[in-house]
């Protein structure tokens, strides 16, 4: 079985430089290993110590701070408003995030939001490649994380081999339900924060504490919770390579100026052990010790180049660098380089980074477009939203006095955050008489005037007449104006009254 | 199979699985394990959810399941608990008086809400969906009443009917001059003129007319034929007609007359609805 040698430990090695440590491994997707179901090989990454790897943990820390404070961060908005900064209130149907408040009918912020993410990701990978899948994606974030509490009970890589295929000690079962058992809190965390973001974070955990939350609560938590502990400890790699549709997406925003992670095979070839004081003439620095395997926590080798499977953590770097300065070769043998680089170094031109190109260029213009079209709509934001809904049936009313009557449906919204007044008022035909039963006041030339709490939509059902004579064909425009009392808040809007044909 | 001899494709340097169709051989892309599995586990879900859920046919009747339970009892349930939290509500719609319902924000809400309804499912065939009405089934929606315009009427209409085989339903009658041989042909085209200037200026009328309107007609619709709301007797000086489109059709209803039925509703709607569609009725904009 080749599985085997997939699994060996770390030998050191004898022949060349004794300072560098050389792995009998095989990256788990080689190409004569392939059969009808593949079965999963087990894969043991290696602490990676480096630039990269301190730039991860840095990553680590920030987005999971980021997922754990977000929902105690408080925000001031009055009394009786949530003063959670950012709370996904779904039963009250309002978002909440910092100073924005949006409104179910305002969803297309979200939908902007969620265009700006798409091209921001668009912009990073055709600048760099899979920075997302790399430094941010919670799968990887997670996953870095396990392993990390992984190889805190079970040691590296060599000690992890040797324990998996150890019969089944009291010291193996102690060190598998410790892991475990972080696992499962790490999970319950991670399950447990994202509730946070739907409730009132310190009551909620109140009633977590004292057992008295909603079955929803529980529901998600136990969901999330379950789903973070499969995905991030046991399914690890196998969800980037076969449940993450964004590997098979990305590759078209490359092109050969991307940065990506690469192994230089001008440089590195051809590869093969190296005595020590031998000669580096006639040979490439590629000193075969798959080091750049042994950390890759997707277990493939980035020497066998662009790969679906590769999320660029670029954790093969760090690998790959550390031996080159043992052995005493230029460090970057696998690096972030482009693709048209191999073909400038072939030439014998310097390599060069292109970051301004057409595309990176057309996907900064969206992002910008997008983004100042959002920070425009959003600074001029209404504090009333007013629709008008027209009766369709019937269409018109005659009255007993030949008078018609038209009857309108008046949504306000007050959106601001206090209670306000507002008044209602008509105008475009002469002779126009309103009737409401819903009005709280009328002002003094017949006007209809509402209250209405602050947060809330109010509807108000006004008849309208207009005399016959003042109607010249079966339609004309009227013009609604609702005015917030003691404000310029102002909503304007023009619709037609019907009648019967002349 | 490690003795059999793998091909390896040239171009994506992939090992085939040996398949062939018009020289396009199949490469070798295994499925994970775990996929197989996860097929494997739904099967067997399948066989698990059959037996407490219901599932198989049988001769008369089917397998119920386990739970025995359906989304349909699920439903009842749930339409018995609004049932349940609604009582309260209609019960109070039911002892409570009109006018008070009314002012009750979260009453007439209700009321509006259940009347709606219940005016689409009974009234709408003969008033129409926005109780406009037609030639005969009067308009709800304008100020114009032939018995009277408030809750309280709007409400005794509804329960009894007009002309209905309940004791106390609205009754008028209304005289079918030329057939009864009240009135000449001629007289009745004198006293139609008449009637129509009432509500048209500019149709002139003649004094034989007026006398013929006030021995006649005036009993019911009035002196200044403004109608009589005791009798239901429409107003004849305003814009708003029942059956009247033109001169001929107002010929044909003082010779022959009209006796429209409406149905009594009390005994067919229970009294909240009745009541909660009064109060519907009376919102249409028309309602005193």
């Amino acid at each position: 079985m080749a599985n085997d040698i997939n699994n060996a430990e770390t030998p050191v090695s004898e022949n060349d430089d004794q300072i560098v440590k050389r792995a009998d491994v095989e990256a788990v997707n080689k190409a004569e290993e392939r059969s009808l179901y593949a079965p999963r090989k087990k894969i043991f990454p290696q602490r990676a110590k480096g630039k990269f790897r301190t730039i991860k943990w840095f990553m680590m820390l920030f987005t999971l701070s980021i997922y754990y404070i977000t929902p105690w961060i408080r925000w001031d908005r009055g009394e009786g408003m949530p003063d959670q900064a950012v709370l996904i209130d779904i039963a009250g149907r309002r978002f909440y995030f910092f100073f924005i408040e949006i409104w179910p009918q305002e969803v297309y912020y979200v939908t902007g939001l969620m265009i700006m993410g798409g091209i921001a990701l668009f912009l990073v990978t055709s600048t760099a490649g899979r920075m997302w899948c790399g430094y941010s994606c919670p799968q990887t974030i997670w996953t870095d994380l396990f392993i990390a509490v992984e190889r805190f009970f079970e040691g590296d890589r060599n000690a992890r081999i040797r324990l998996d295929k150890a019969p089944w000690t009291l010291d193996k079962i102690t060190k598998r339900v410790l892991k475990h058992s972080v696992w499962i809190i790490i999970a319950l965390l991670t399950g447990g924060a994202w509730v946070f973001y739907f409730s009132d974070a310190p009551t909620l955990f109140n009633q977590l504490i004292h057992n008295q939350a909603s079955f929803d609560a529980y529901l998600w938590m136990g969901l999330l919770s379950a789903f973070t502990y499969v995905l991030g400890g046991i399914a690890r790699e196998q969800v980037c390579t076969y449940m993450c549709p964004w590997p098979r997406i990305q590759a078209v925003m490359m092109d050969e100026e991307t940065l990506a992670v690469m192994y230089r095979y001008d440089r590195g070839e051809p590869r093969g052990p190296h005595k020590k004081n031998e000669s580096w003439e006639g040979r490439g620095d590629c000193v075969q010790c798959r080091q750049c395997v042994v950390v890759c926590p997707m277990g493939i080798d980035i020497r066998d180049g662009l790969q679906l499977e590769c999320i660029q953590c670029s954790l093969c770097i760090d690998a790959c660098n550390s031996v080159m300065e043992k052995i005493g070769r230029p460090q970057g043998l696998i690096a972030y380089d482009s693709l048209k680089n191999f073909e400038r170094r072939k030439k014998g031109e310097e390599n060069r980074f292109r970051i301004v190109r057409p595309r990176t260029i057309i996907y900064s213009v969206i992002l910008a477009l997008v983004g100042s079209i959002m920070l425009y709509t959003l600074l001029n934001r209404s504090m009333i939203d007013v629709n008008i809904l027209r009766d369709r049936n019937p269409l018109f009313v005659q009255l007993a006095s030949g008078d018609i009557r038209n009857g309108y449906t008046i949504k306000i919204m007050n959106k601001s955050t206090a209670e306000q007044k507002y008044i209602v008022e008509v105008s475009g035909v002469d002779g126009i008489s309103l009737r409401t039963e819903d009005a709280d006041e009328f002002a003094a030339d017949g006007s209809p005037i509402v209250t209405v709490s602050r947060d809330k939509l109010r509807s108000l059902k006004l008849y309208v007449s207009i005399p016959r004579k003042e109607l010249d064909s079966d339609s004309a425009d009227i013009t609604f104006k609702v005015t917030q009392i003691g404000s310029d808040e102002e909503d304007v809007q023009t619709t037609t009254f019907k009648g019967p044909k002349l | 199979m490690s003795d059999l001899k793998k091909e390896i494709d040239d171009v994506s340097g992939v090992d085939t699985t040996g398949h062939e169709w018009d020289g396009i051989k199949e490469l070798n892309t295994p499925m994970p394990r775990w996929w197989v599995y996860t097929f494997i586990v739904c099967c067997i879900w399948a066989f698990v959810y059959q037996f407490f859920y219901p599932s198989w046919p049988l001769i008369s009747d089917y397998y119920k399941g386990y739970f025995a339970e359906t989304n349909r009892d699920r439903l009842n349930d749930e339409l018995g608990n609004v049932a349940q939290q609604r009582s309260v509500t209609l019960d109070k719609i039911r002892t409570m008086d009109l006018e008070d319902i009314r002012r009750d924000n979260a009453l007439n809400t209700f009321a509006l809400a259940g009347g709606k309804a219940a005016f689409g499912d009974n009234c709408a065939p003969c008033h129409g969906t926005g109780a406009a009405g037609f030639t005969g089934y009067p308009n709800l929606n304008d100020d114009d009443w032939l018995w009277g315009g408030t809750l309280e009427d709007i409400y005794t209409t509804i329960s009894y009917g007009i002309r209905s085989t309940h004791e106390e339903t609205r009754v008028n009658d209304m005289p079918a001059f030329l057939k009864d041989e009240l009135l000449t042909k001629a007289e009745i085209e004198d006293v139609v003129t008449y009637a129509q200037s009432l509500s048209d200026r500019s149709i002139k009328a003649t004094e034989s007319g007026r006398v013929l309107f006030a021995d006649n007609c005036a009993l019911c619709h009035g002196e200044d034929g403004k109608g009589l709301r005791e009798f239901g007797a429409p107003n004849l000086t305003d814009a708003i007609t029942l059956y009247v489109t033109d001169r001929d059709s107002m010929i044909d209803i003082v010779s022959n007359s009209r006796k429209g039925v409406m149905p009594t509703w009390s005994g067919r709607l229970d009294e909240a609805t009745i009541k909660s569609l009064a109060i519907y009725i009376h919102s249409l904009g028309g309602g005193e």
